[in-house]
């Protein structure tokens, strides 16, 4: 028995490492650490291995119930999409094509954050410094946002012309009230931990680099309960915003063909700070 | 209520110690992007820094254009 115990613990176990993110199941427990360079900007490298994260995940979830979701970067969680490389491979491409690619890489990065925002476990980002863009729609796509007190989110978008693309607008209106909403889209004011948590966006604020720590304390807590009630409880109050998901991919797109987008990115892409988030 | 000379030296305090650059090489008019080397990835470290510590919310938009410390605590100040 215990031979078999110790097989059934070593087929648990599962790791995968790539350059961009790496990922660990343990004790019930999926890890998924962000570590890309230098803010863990999510480009086609980072969407292609997040995609095969999703397709593990699928396999794992059966065996975990807990996901945490972390960044292994000095500067943050994740600055959000790889705006130079969306400008350089708009700019390689006759507008239609780029018109496509980008919808392309919408509707894929979309399966991905709707697959771990419904994953059938309890979903934990544990999140410091910059949480921007498509960093935090990544971590909206959790059911607990766990912040280090030097965590900023922000919604910058609309200082390119556009509106967040990864599902961030209908999560925040599942998750907040329509004046909160309209305060982080309409201004693109970034804002604290603190205040993250008065809002209800953010369940604990946790000292400087204690956010991991604390996500896991929160997972290990999470083992005590049963597992299909806490899978059913999820379904029941946090549904996925589908017609308003794919809503948003159309107003994206639609936003992403006009001139004044191009110039918005041409500035960022060709800015000579090294993180130009503040343009 | 602290009056604007104690916010600014409290301001070059924190920025010392958060970048690790001696204090006495801070002056109230310095251009903190260069004084501490910083980027703007950094400089909104430094802000949050100043927001928990003085318990107050700065958009960051009101910071654009400021790079001195006397110019950042009067927007602190008009806050406290």
């Amino acid at each position: 028995m215990r031979v078999h115990e110790t097989e059934r613990e070593a087929k648990l176990t599962y790791e995968s490492s790539t350059s961009v993110l790496s990922w660990t199941l343990e004790s019930g427990v999926i890890e998924l650490a962000l570590h890309r360079a230098p803010c863990n900007e999510l480009g086609s490298l980072s969407l292609e291995e997040l995609e095969k994260f999703a397709t593990a995940l699928q396999l794992m979830q059966g065996e975990a119930h807990a996901l945490i979701i972390y960044s292994k970067m000095k500067p943050g969680f994740c600055a959000g999409a790889d705006l130079r490389e969306l400008y350089q491979r708009s700019q390689a491409m006759q507008k239609l094509e780029a018109a496509k690619g980008v919808r392309d890489f919408l509707e894929r990065i979309h399966r991905v954050l709707n697959l771990i925002d419904a994953a059938p476990l309890t979903t934990i980002a544990a999140v410091h410094g910059v949480t921007f863009g498509g960093g935090f729609e990544l971590a909206l796509t959790c059911d607990l946002i766990i912040a280090d007190k030097m965590a900023r989110f922000c919604f910058p978008e609309l200082r390119l012309g556009l509106i967040p693309g990864f599902g961030g607008i209908p999560r925040l209106k599942r998750d907040l009230g329509n004046a909160v909403i309209r305060d982080l889209l309409l201004t693109g004011r970034s804002f604290n931990a603190t205040r993250a948590q008065q809002i209800g966006l953010v369940s604990q604020v946790v000292g400087e680099g204690e956010a991991l720590r604390a996500a896991r304390a929160t997972a290990a807590q999470l083992a005590k309960f049963d597992r299909s009630t806490a899978v059913a409880a999820k379904k029941f109050i946090k549904p996925i915003p589908h017609d308003e998901l794919r809503r948003e991919i159309d107003l994206f797109c639609e936003l992403f063909a006009r001139p004044a987008v191009e110039e918005g990115l041409r500035k960022f892409a060709e800015s000579t700070d090294a993180q130009p988030y503040l343009p | 209520m602290q009056t604007a000379e104690e916010t600014l030296d409290e301001i070059l305090k924190l920025a010392a110690a958060h970048f690790k650059v001696p204090l006495e090489k801070l002056h109230p008019d310095n251009d903190f992007f260069k004084t501490l080397g910083i980027d703007s990835l950094q400089t909104l470290d430094l802000l949050t820094k100043l927001e928990n510590h003085f318990r107050v919310e700065i958009p960051d938009y009101e910071l654009q254009g400021v790079s001195d410390f006397r110019t950042l605590a009067g927007k602190i100040q008009a806050r406290l």
